[in-house]
């Protein structure tokens, strides 16, 4: 009776771990066998074909900008807007549901929300030529108006995905005790050394993982990307979709995927550092 | 200056701050909406910044005739198969980490995270080869399969908060007067836990409706919602829609998600703070 009991929570995990591991697991290895086979035989040929593809640079470099540029701003703003919200005032409710309304929209539908503001006869270009700012529209969209299609993505990723960061600082931000707070006004502390000594130091750890979580996703941006810029922005999971879909190119396809993985991983391992400085922390 | 006006002053920047917040948010999302009813006249006139007659044209032309009414079907029953798939798997394995102390407990709950971070190009990829060979490819029940891969991390780590919060008192009781443990989980900790089961429901819904990457490479004739509207409005090969039909894409993707997120609100804060610790 009691070995029996013992083996019950493994019994219990194990379907959700096998599923997990499988979805994982043989996509990776039939990933790795594609990429570096042919005919049966192990071979570089394919990975030579991706290197030796401008594009395949283009996307690198893309993925990363656009993960540089985003994800930095979206910490950075997403920590003024916890920490303007966190406090009482008239209407924080609505403020706060209005902040994680775009949790929930895709970045398909984002992409074309922000279509709309953006587009040569959009919001955006129409409120500007009425008020007199400007006399001819501006262009966001095009292969020749490529960096103003990096901006535009940079502003709907901004718009889209900052919520998630705002909730992830939020939930931190309340999870501070007030008795830090009100010990460091005792002694006089305003509220920059409050901020700068208590409050940031206490927020790190949620820092960290929304920058991190946020670096992992930024690494698989998609239908953004493909809905304002399509291949005028080169990234490695539009590249991969390209090829898989248009061209049939399987082994070229994995390759990319396999790219992507490594970028993950090597940010994986980043986040389970943070995560254990953060576990030794708590404990001292 | 004295301190009532810098209070005062102090106070208006506060409220302008907040104000320009909230129109960033939201302002985007209304005039898609209004462009997404205007006619193209009124669109495509410079004077008009906002548009003042409008249909339901465009929304009605994307549902029936581009078949957008298909996708949203097909997404729900992606989402709902993926609710259950993964509810299936995941509220056992949540129970076990939430009530049981047990040798590699840890290990297990980080690597449910870590599996979670795979990228879903990587996952999706060679699926497609997988799925050829198992008659999977272009179903529905496939899409739901891989969906599931990605909501079972987060299913297993809210549904085990949500457990740990059922107090371990009430399940003691019920054992002592009689039932099995089996019987005091469905009679005891279910009916507590079920608020928090609706929400958890109610995220994987939202996941798998949003998610476009997976449903556009597994499938082709039985397309979601999001994989569809990308086919439509985004060819790989450049034929875009034109402009209107965009904006009439973008509130029928919105309007269910914005729906969720008005009952769910309360939950959000928490469910997050919780998950992510």
């Amino acid at each position: 009776m009691k070995i029996k009991s013992s083996y019950l929570p493994y019994f219990l995990v194990l379907p959700a771990f096998a599923y997990l591991l499988f979805f994982v697991g043989y996509p990776l290895v039939q990933a790795l066998y594609i990429a570096f086979t042919q005919n049966g035989q192990l071979s570089l040929a394919t990975v030579r074909k991706t290197f030796a593809d401008p594009y395949f640079w283009e996307a690198l470099k893309y993925t990363i900008a656009l993960a540089g540029v985003i994800v930095p701003s979206q910490v950075g703003l997403a920590l003024i807007l916890a920490l303007g919200v966190n406090r009482v005032f008239k209407g924080k409710d609505f403020t706060i549901y209005a902040l994680t309304i775009p949790l929930t929209i895709s970045d398909v539908a984002a992409g074309l929300i922000w279509y709309s503001m953006l587009s040569p006869s959009g919001f955006l270009n129409k409120l500007l030529l009425n008020i007199g700012i400007i006399n001819n529209p501006i262009y966001f969209f095009g292969y020749q108006y490529r960096h103003m299609e990096f901006l535009a993505i940079v502003l709907a990723e901004l718009w889209r995905a900052t919520s998630i960061v705002f909730v992830i600082i939020f939930a931190g931000l309340q999870m501070i005790s007030q008795e830090y707070i009100e010990a460091a006004e005792v002694f006089g502390a305003d509220y920059w050394t409050r901020l700068k000594k208590i409050v940031i130091p206490l927020l790190k750890p949620s820092i960290q993982s929304a920058l991190i979580i946020r670096t992992l996703f930024a690494m698989q941006i998609f239908g953004i990307v493909w809905i304002l810029a399509g291949r005028d922005i080169p990234i490695l999971a539009g590249e991969g979709f390209y090829r898989l879909t248009e061209l049939k190119e399987y082994d070229v396809a994995s390759i990319y995927a396999l790219v992507i993985a490594g970028l993950s991983i090597l940010l994986g391992a980043l986040y389970i550092k943070f995560m254990k400085a953060e576990y030794l922390e708590v404990k001292r | 200056m004295n301190e009532e006006t810098k209070f005062m002053l102090k106070k208006i920047a506060f409220y302008t701050f907040i104000f320009t917040v909230v129109a960033w948010i939201i302002i985007p999302i209304i005039i898609s909406t209004l462009y997404g009813f205007s006619i193209k006249e009124d669109y495509y006139n410079p004077e008009k910044i906002l548009p003042t007659t409008f249909t339901v044209k465009y929304v009605k032309t994307l549902l029936i005739t581009l078949g957008a009414l298909d996708g949203i079907k097909n997404s729900v029953i992606v989402a709902v198969m993926t609710i259950a798939i993964s509810f299936i798997l995941g509220i056992p394995a949540g129970y076990a980490v939430a009530k049981f102390i047990f040798p590699g407990k840890d290990t297990i709950k980080l690597s449910i995270v870590a599996l979670r971070m795979f990228p879903i190009p990587v996952m999706a990829i060679p699926l497609v080869i997988l799925y050829i060979r198992l008659n999977l490819i272009d179903t529905l029940f496939g899409v739901a399969l891989a969906h599931t891969a990605m909501a079972l991390p987060f299913v297993v780590l809210i549904t085990s908060s949500i457990f740990a919060g059922v107090s371990k008192e009430l399940e003691e009781a019920a054992m002592v007067f009689g039932l099995t443990r089996l019987g005091s989980f469905f009679k005891i900790t279910l009916p507590l836990a079920l608020p928090g089961l609706a929400a958890a429901a109610m995220f994987t819904f939202v996941m798998s409706w949003n998610e476009v990457f997976v449903a556009s490479i597994l499938t082709l004739s039985q397309r979601t919602l999001p994989a569809q509207i990308l086919s439509i409005m985004a060819g790989a090969s450049g034929g875009a829609a034109p402009d209107y039909y965009k904006f009439a894409a973008a509130f029928i993707m919105i309007l269910p998600a914005i729906t969720f997120i008005f009952f769910a609100r309360k939950y959000l804060v928490t469910m997050w703070g919780i998950t992510l610790k």
